[in-house]
């Protein structure tokens, strides 16, 4: 039988509440959100905090918007409502990729985005798709607010930059035109962690062929005037693969460019062999995700010509 | 600490430590034994009830978070004596062999079927997927939340032409009263 150890438990009624009761408590406090990482992790005793913030009732962190050309998460978003969100998939159809296969529908009632995000496995799948998409993490602390970009959110397995006395509080990504998503897992079973994922973004020059592939710029048309793939659980520095971004910047979109940010995104990696696969096996699924997601994320971004936001995923080609 | 929560529609106070979890508080505080206590790492399903109106694996929840809440467990489902077209298209395509994961496998059906009344075979799959009967029994399974389905359809067109049946398949949250608090009587195998 696991149990976790014994905790104190405090209740937070707001933000400006939870930051008090973690200036209180001092580093030893954790933040508690959904539990479904947390709670799994007292049981082993990997994790003994010595007091629980349950911030469960703070209605005020839990939603999903569109502001100020941002598409708006409030960190303590199920991953349920992040699924069944139709303008978070309108905009970012990646996002609606990796949530279907985020553990299982049980799980993602309750296991939130903000939690998923500061429990900081290596093999996170919503790390991957904030990085690809360049989100930015609103992170609040007793004097007001910071924002990091979600490249710069980790320090290293487990490990965010949220310092003790701080709370993850939004996620915000920037709406831009021309764009289009996608997000391709690997797994051993359902509801189970990555062997490797990859999500990509794609946004297309505004002035090239609307969809049409007639440009010179390849046999796909159109040329790829910004990039964002975030990798997951195989070894990729802050989740992503900066040097294939930096390929495909001003590269026409093609099969030929796609594979050959393939194999940049693979090259740098540094996948560590596990019970889920080999080294080898996931710089090979690094590769061939990277090509996959760019695949649809095109398709996606087409499909809405130059000037639409990118494709929900049902309407992909 | 104290915590108060209702607990298939009765209110209820307890001292509980915050440690708790709220499979053990369901079980042995309140001797509700229908909630299975089964792998301990969320991934199996058999503690599956809802926590206000959605299912959650209460292994991995505390019972200190549900507060405040409303909790219902496999021993709400049936109505007055009358078993839910759930628990009835278990028995009916016997959609249980030892019946260790049947508590769980039903609450998540009941809330599929209160969302998505006409889900496709596939929509099952997916809604039972993070659910896991180490019989294998999951054909008979799929087919047992069809068959409620089936029949709740039938009965609320039979509802709707003519007198008679009151609102029968209707089992929204929060319609039941009080529940009953009787042990295990329903969910526990053969």
């Amino acid at each position: 039988m696991q149990v976790p150890a014994y905790v104190e438990y405090e209740k937070a009624t707001s933000v400006a509440h939870a930051l008090a009761l973690l200036d209180r408590f001092g580093p030893e406090a954790r933040i508690l959100a959904g539990g479904h990482s947390l709670i799994p992790m007292m049981k082993l005793r990997l994790a003994q905090p010595e007091t629980l913030i349950d911030i469960n009732g703070l209605s005020e962190l839990s939603y999903l918007t569109v502001t100020a050309g941002e598409l708006r998460i409030g960190a303590l978003t199920r991953h349920a409502q992040l699924l069944d969100s139709g303008e978070a998939a309108r905009h970012f159809a990646v996002l609606h990729d990796a949530e279907q296969v985020i553990a299982d529908p049980v799980v993602r009632n309750w296991g939130t985005v903000g939690g998923s995000l500061c429990q900081a496995d290596p093999s996170e799948d919503l790390s991957a798709a904030f990085a690809a998409l360049k989100a930015t993490m609103i992170i609040a602390h007793p004097g007001g607010t910071r924002t990091v970009p979600a490249r710069d959110f980790y320090t290293g397995p487990y490990e965010t930059v949220v310092a003790p006395g701080e709370i993850l509080t939004e996620i915000r990504i920037t709406i831009r035109p021309g764009g289009g998503s996608a997000y391709e897992k690997v797994g051993r079973r359902a509801g189970d962690w990555p062997v490797g994922a990859v999500g990509s973004a794609l946004w297309l020059d505004g002035s090239g062929p609307d969809g049409g592939g007639a440009d010179g710029g390849g046999a796909d048309g159109g040329i790829i005037a910004d990039a964002g793939i975030g990798l997951t659980a195989v070894g990729a520095p802050h989740f992503a693969a900066a040097g294939a971004e930096e390929f495909l910047r001003g590269a026409p979109a093609t099969e030929e460019s796609f594979a050959r940010a393939g194999e940049l995104a693979a090259a740098s990696c540094q996948p560590v062999s596990d019970q889920r696969g080999p080294a080898d096996y996931k710089r090979h699924l690094a590769c061939e995700l990277t090509i996959r997601s760019l695949r649809r994320a095109l398709a996606r971004a087409r499909k809405h010509g130059g000037g639409a936001p990118g494709g929900a995923p049902q309407d992909e080609g | 600490m104290q915590i108060t929560m209702t607990v298939n529609g009765v209110s209820l106070t307890r001292d509980v430590e915050a440690r708790l979890l709220l499979i053990h508080f369901l079980r042995d505080d309140l001797g509700l034994t229908g909630s299975h206590w089964g792998c301990d790492t969320s991934n199996c399903g058999a503690c599956v009830v809802w926590l206000d109106e959605t299912p959650v694996k209460s292994c991995t929840v505390l019972a200190a978070m549900a507060d405040g809440r409303r909790v219902r467990t496999v021993e709400d489902l049936a109505l007055g004596g009358r078993l839910d077209p759930v628990q009835q298209g278990f028995a009916e395509c016997h959609g249980l062999q030892c019946g260790f994961c049947t508590p769980g496998m039903m609450m998540t059906a009941r809330w599929l079927l209160d969302h998505h009344p006409e889900p496709s075979t596939e929509e099952i799959r997916e809604a039972l997927s993070g659910q896991l009967c180490r019989c294998t029994g999951y054909e008979n399974i799929v087919r047992s939340v069809r068959w409620a389905s089936e029949h709740e359809a039938r009965e609320l067109r039979a509802g709707e032409h003519g007198p008679g049946q009151d609102g029968a398949g209707q089992h929204g949250a929060g319609q039941h009263g009080a529940g009953q608090h009787g042990a295990g009587q329903h969910g526990e195998g053969p």
